[in-house]
């Protein structure tokens, strides 16, 4: 099965949902609407043809400067086909939300939290939408653009003296 | 047997308490089993037959908290990980002695990011500092034997060394320094 057969399909059952095609190195990626996200899903999982029956990924990202700022990138797989569908959904930094797949796929239950603790990206009707991965009393999302990169101010010999003085050394 | 022989007749030896509990403390000396990171390989390494931490009577490593003397954190600590530790350290009986292995252990090392501990000194109080990235068994062996020397000046009742006073040595050969 080529990428031409899929796009084709696709195209033919939702025919507005579609915002963006591109084709790189044999890979489909398909840009669709936040809103067709569930159904376009569930269509794909349960053609009697295409059986996209796998969901390998779900992952964030965070395009910041550009609008819609964040992005969530899910990939697809078909066993019957071996083919790998890649599609993108955008959510902007005001109402950065995502109709959560959890229904459809279990696998994307810890994956979603994943995106949620790192990004900040919010899935509705996720069961559990906890941090999974940073403490629970953690405040922020640390792989946002705009957390700064480095943590600490480095001790060197000419500033340790500053820096040990406010850091919290443990006590016996 | 071996040390008359060599010494002649003795009778008798006379030391001091602190003297004998000192070595007594430092020549059974047991690590907690723990590794969090790369470091650990070599703390293995260090025990193993190449290098024979036994020598010491450091063989072996305690896989409970309660039975162990000392706590090497042997790697970076994330900040998830560190109320672990920091467990593990309070379920130790005293005496008990920490070393920070590895520059990751002491600092951060590379790793100055929001998911790593800044030092382990800000979850428990270290006694030793092992620099290297990782250190190799020779450099841990070095700070067990620094540790033992301070655990021999150690006084009843308390610690000797705070971490006022502290002790520091720069590496001839590789450059680094060291701070005990």
């Amino acid at each position: 099965m080529d990428n031409q057969t899929v796009l084709v399909q696709i195209q033919a059952a939702f025919p507005a949902t579609i915002t963006e095609i591109d084709e790189r190195h044999g890979d489909l990626k398909l840009r669709i609407s936040r809103e067709s996200l569930l159904a376009v899903m569930q269509w794909l999982r349960d053609h009697a043809e295409l059986q996209y029956t796998f969901l390998e990924s779900v992952t964030g990202v965070d395009y910041l400067g550009r609008d819609p700022r964040f992005e969530v990138v899910y990939h697809l797989f078909s066993f019957r086909h071996f083919h790998r569908l890649c599609l993108k959904v955008g959510a902007p930094e005001a109402d950065p939300v995502v109709p959560s797949l959890t229904g459809l796929f279990p696998t994307a239950n810890w994956q979603e939290r994943e995106a949620y603790d790192l990004l900040g990206i919010e899935f509705s009707d996720h069961p559990a939408l906890q941090r999974i991965l940073m403490p629970d009393d953690w405040i922020g999302h640390p792989l946002r653009k705009d957390v700064p990169l480095g943590y600490e101010e480095v001790a060197f010999t000419f500033n340790q003296d500053r820096i040990y003085a406010h850091k919290p050394f443990a006590k016996e | 047997m071996g040390l008359e022989e060599k010494a002649g007749d003795l009778g008798f030896v006379t030391t001091t308490l602190e003297t004998v509990v000192n070595w007594g403390r430092t020549n059974a000396m047991w690590p907690l089993t723990f590794g969090l990171a790369c470091c650990a390989i070599e703390m293995m390494g260090a025990q193993s037959s190449n290098y024979d931490l036994s020598r010491f009577g450091m063989e072996i490593n305690r896989p409970s908290p309660r039975q162990a003397d000392l706590l090497i954190v042997s790697g970076r600590l994330s900040r998830k990980m560190a109320p672990v530790v920091r467990r593990l350290y309070d379920q130790m009986s005293d005496p008990k002695w920490v070393i920070a292995m590895g520059d990751c252990a002491s600092c951060g090392g590379v790793y100055n990011n929001y998911a790593i501990v800044q030092g382990v000194d800000e979850i428990v109080p270290v006694d030793v500092y092992v620099a290297g990235c990782p250190p190799r068994p020779e450099a841990l062996i070095d700070g067990i034997m620094r540790l033992h020397a301070k655990v021999m000046q150690e006084k009843i009742g308390g610690k000797a060394h705070t971490h006022e006073e502290q002790i520091v040595v720069e590496h001839k050969d590789t450059g680094l320094i060291q701070v005990t």
